[in-house]
């Protein structure tokens, strides 16, 4: 038996990301970057109790660009593991697995997660 | 009728019989992080301003520091719980594996110590 017309799996280089591969992966980078988050969100926690020369020290890394740019970056991570999470939830009663359906929702996750940052730092400003 | 091998019954492998709950912890503490990552995402939007007289302020109230309590713990959880599955992922070398899991876990129980003493300290007032 000759098994020479079997389909091969595909080589990553040639490999077309399929949307759904990229939510996958950005949920756990999102995860990753959350979980320095935390640290981040307790350090916020320990200046205030600290006193206002410790918070000054925080305000002014965060209200740095590079800050802003980690805060921007942060919101985003939160709204998108937040709607991708959601994403999960659903998927664990068993719906929405089917091949277009997930497709369909992973982009409505990546806009979602946009406009609820862009929403975020409307009403933050 | 066991369908384990000889050899893996001598070995004493498999599973740990503990995937479920942490697959339950995971998801459980998702859904209380959705419900407080949204309040405290709104509360940071709209708070008054950003100086340390805001910061003492917001933390101060009994209800905002029982949320941000709830928040600190729940979040070490669920973020102790990813990041164990990532490193049970991506770290292969037994020893190195263990010391991770090790560090991670010690790591996340300190900044949530650290976070809810900060907590207590503002509310309670020092």
């Amino acid at each position: 038996m000759t098994n020479n017309d079997r389909p091969l799996s595909p080589h990553l280089s040639i490999y077309r990301w399929p949307v759904t591969m990229a939510t996958s992966i950005l949920h756990r980078a999102t995860g990753i970057a959350m979980a320095a988050g935390f640290i981040l969100f307790v350090f916020w926690l320990a200046d205030s109790a600290a006193g206002p020369d410790a918070y000054a020290v925080f305000t002014g890394a965060a209200g740095s660009i590079f800050g802003k740019i980690l805060l921007v970056g942060w919101s985003w991570a939160f709204f998108y593991h937040l709607a991708n999470g959601i994403r999960h939830l659903v998927w664990d009663t068993g719906r929405g697995l089917g091949k277009e359906e997930a497709t369909r929702s992973a982009w409505f996750v990546i806009v979602l997660s946009v406009v609820l940052t862009a929403g975020f730092w409307l009403v933050a400003s | 009728m066991s369908l384990r091998s000889p050899l893996g019954r001598v070995l004493g492998l498999g599973t740990a019989k503990d995937g479920t709950s942490h697959w339950w912890g995971q998801r459980v503490s998702g859904v209380a992080l959705a419900i407080l990552g949204l309040w405290f995402a709104w509360s940071l939007a709209t708070m008054a301003g950003f100086a340390h007289d805001d910061a003492i302020a917001f933390i101060s109230q009994p209800l905002h520091a029982v949320l941000l309590l709830l928040l600190c713990v729940t979040m070490a959880y669920h973020s102790y719980l990813g990041v164990q599955v990532v490193i049970e992922d991506y770290v292969h070398s037994h020893g190195l594996k263990l010391a991770a899991l090790v560090l991670s876990r010690f790591t996340h129980i300190f900044f949530a110590v650290v976070g809810v003493f900060s907590i207590l300290r503002i509310g309670i007032g020092a």
